[in-house]
């Protein structure tokens, strides 16, 4: 995790949780997502007729049991009033990953060394869009006294902290779609350096909301040519590709240090092994040239591993299904990877699930993770004729069953700020 | 039981999700029924938008009971 000699804690992964276009479950989700399923559909939502992209990814309702969302199974109603949608996601998928880690701190020395960094890229959009409307009607005075508690982003974190009285570092992360992954690489940096013992983190986002939509269309990042397919809209590298669909979901991970998950017998998904960050300095939205940002944000994680780009079996992309964006990535991928780039399979799991902006590096990480796991690369859909050739497997419309010990995954946002994290089959 | 009496104890099983049989006259919000300073707020908002009724901060503040609520609520109505 360092390159300083310090010599910091172990991280592993104990906990996972997700909440996503593909469902609710990891299994479940991981299962649909092998099986090449597609959580892309039109928006029901709302009015979609004025906007020039009527479609996203969102999350099917249903019963927890057969992977849906039925929110009241998750909070209690009068509760619910008090958080926007992207905190009740938070909960959702912070509510298996902690049941699924087993962790359930006793006294209040553990209690106090767990700690929550659950970030957002964008918060509650739809609550600051209905307190507006009050606002621009003249009735200032009904907006609800939880409209600021429920559009804060780091009310995630908060929220989730007060559900199960974790007591330590409560922290958030707004990088835009950097969001994800800097929360994973911020908490476990946390861990290392020995702030806690325990953090419960990732991301959340839901901006499937008329603004939202809106405003991504007008800066003219979104897929508009698919709205009477939306299963073929998300299609990273290929060259039909038009823009990025928009996703809502959470990802939620229970990171602790080694000795800790050892010591109470927990079950480790992997080990975080490399982190790394960059700025690219450019522009507010687009990337820079080659992608240069992203190569030493990759470069950075790799040197934090200490792994070299060969000892890497698999890439979970950003990979958003932009024109300019995707092969960027994928020439900065090649020039780090350099001749091991024929070794390595890449995949955009957006395909699938669409863009899920600050939840994607979480939702994202979860899948580099299962990949390890299951030695198996998740496929990108729709991606049938790639507008560019390369070396590297972009595991086109199947699933591969590969061999796959080190996995890194990269997030990238608006700002110019570039992430990528590393993790290892668990130790 | 009075209308006004009826529709103040729907509102307030409605927004702390308590059980109606807990809503009696002499309830606290706060002590008995489980609400914090914030859902006191939005409670009183809920009595304003559902009676028409103007509630001024130092009138809410000394509403703490159901029956405080529905005797303020039935003076305003009455005058």
């Amino acid at each position: 995790m360092f390159q300083n000699g310090f010599q910091p804690r172990r991280v592993v992964v104990t906990g996972m949780g997700i909440a996503c276009p593909l469902g609710l479950g990891v299994e479940h989700v991981w299962k649909r997502m092998l099986a090449g399923d597609s959580g892309i559909a039109s928006i029901q939502s709302f009015d979609t007729s004025a906007l020039p992209a009527r479609i996203a990814g969102q999350i099917p309702a249903g019963v927890r049991a057969d992977g849906g969302l039925d929110i009241n199974e998750w909070i209690p109603i009068k509760d619910q009033k008090k958080m926007d949608r992207f905190i009740q996601l938070a909960l959702v998928a912070a509510g298996e990953a902690v049941e699924d880690s087993g962790w359930a701190p006793q006294d209040e020395e553990s209690r106090c060394r767990t700690g929550v960094m659950i970030g957002s890229g964008i918060g509650g959009l739809e609550t600051i869009h209905e307190a507006a409307q009050l606002a621009v009607s003249g009735k200032s005075k009904r907006i609800s006294p939880f409209f600021i508690p429920s559009a804060l982003i780091n009310l995630a974190s908060g929220q989730v902290s007060i559900k199960y009285g974790f007591k330590g570092p409560n922290h958030s992360v707004v990088t835009a779609c950097a969001t994800g992954v800097h929360a994973l690489g911020d908490a476990a940096r946390l861990i290392a350096l020995g702030d806690a013992e325990v953090m419960v983190a990732g991301g959340a986002e839901a901006a499937v909301c008329e603004l939202g939509v809106a405003g991504f269309c007008a800066a003219r990042a979104l897929s508009t040519g698919y709205n009477d397919t939306p299963t073929a809209a998300s299609r990273p590298w290929d060259e039909g590709r038009d823009g990025f669909v928009m996703g809502e979901g959470a990802g939620v991970l229970v990171l602790e240090e080694l000795e800790h998950a050892k010591a109470r017998g927990a079950k480790i998904y992997a080990e975080v092994i490399g982190y790394g960050m960059s700025g690219d300095a450019y522009h507010i939205t687009a990337p820079a040239e080659g992608h240069e940002g992203a190569f030493r944000a990759m470069k950075a994680a790799l040197a934090s591993a200490k792994v070299t780009p060969a000892e890497v079996q698999y890439v979970n992309a950003h990979g958003t299904s932009t024109p300019l964006g995707d092969d960027l990535e994928l020439e900065a991928v090649e020039r780090l990877w350099g001749d091991a780039a024929k070794g390595l399979a890449m995949s955009s799991t957006k395909s699938a699930v669409g863009h899920l902006l600050g939840a994607a590096g979480a939702v994202e990480g979860i899948f580099s993770i299962l990949a390890i796991r299951d030695k198996v690369a998740p496929p990108t859909l729709n991606l049938e004729k790639p507008s560019r050739e390369s070396a590297i497997d972009r595991v086109a419309l199947q699933a591969q069953p590969r061999r796959i010990e080190v996995a890194l995954s990269n997030s990238f946002g608006f700002g110019g700020t570039n992430a990528s994290i590393v993790f290892r089959a668990a130790p | 039981m009075s209308d006004t009496a009826e529709k103040v104890k729907k509102i307030v099983v409605e927004h702390l999700g308590v059980e109606e049989a807990k809503v009696t006259p002499e309830a606290s919000f706060i002590d008995d029924l489980g609400a914090d300073s914030l859902d006191t707020v939005e409670l009183v908002m809920a009595f304003e938008e559902a009676f028409g009724v103007e509630i001024p901060d130092d009138a809410a503040e000394k509403i703490t009971t159901v029956k405080d609520a529905i005797d303020y609520i039935e003076k305003q109505k009455g005058e």
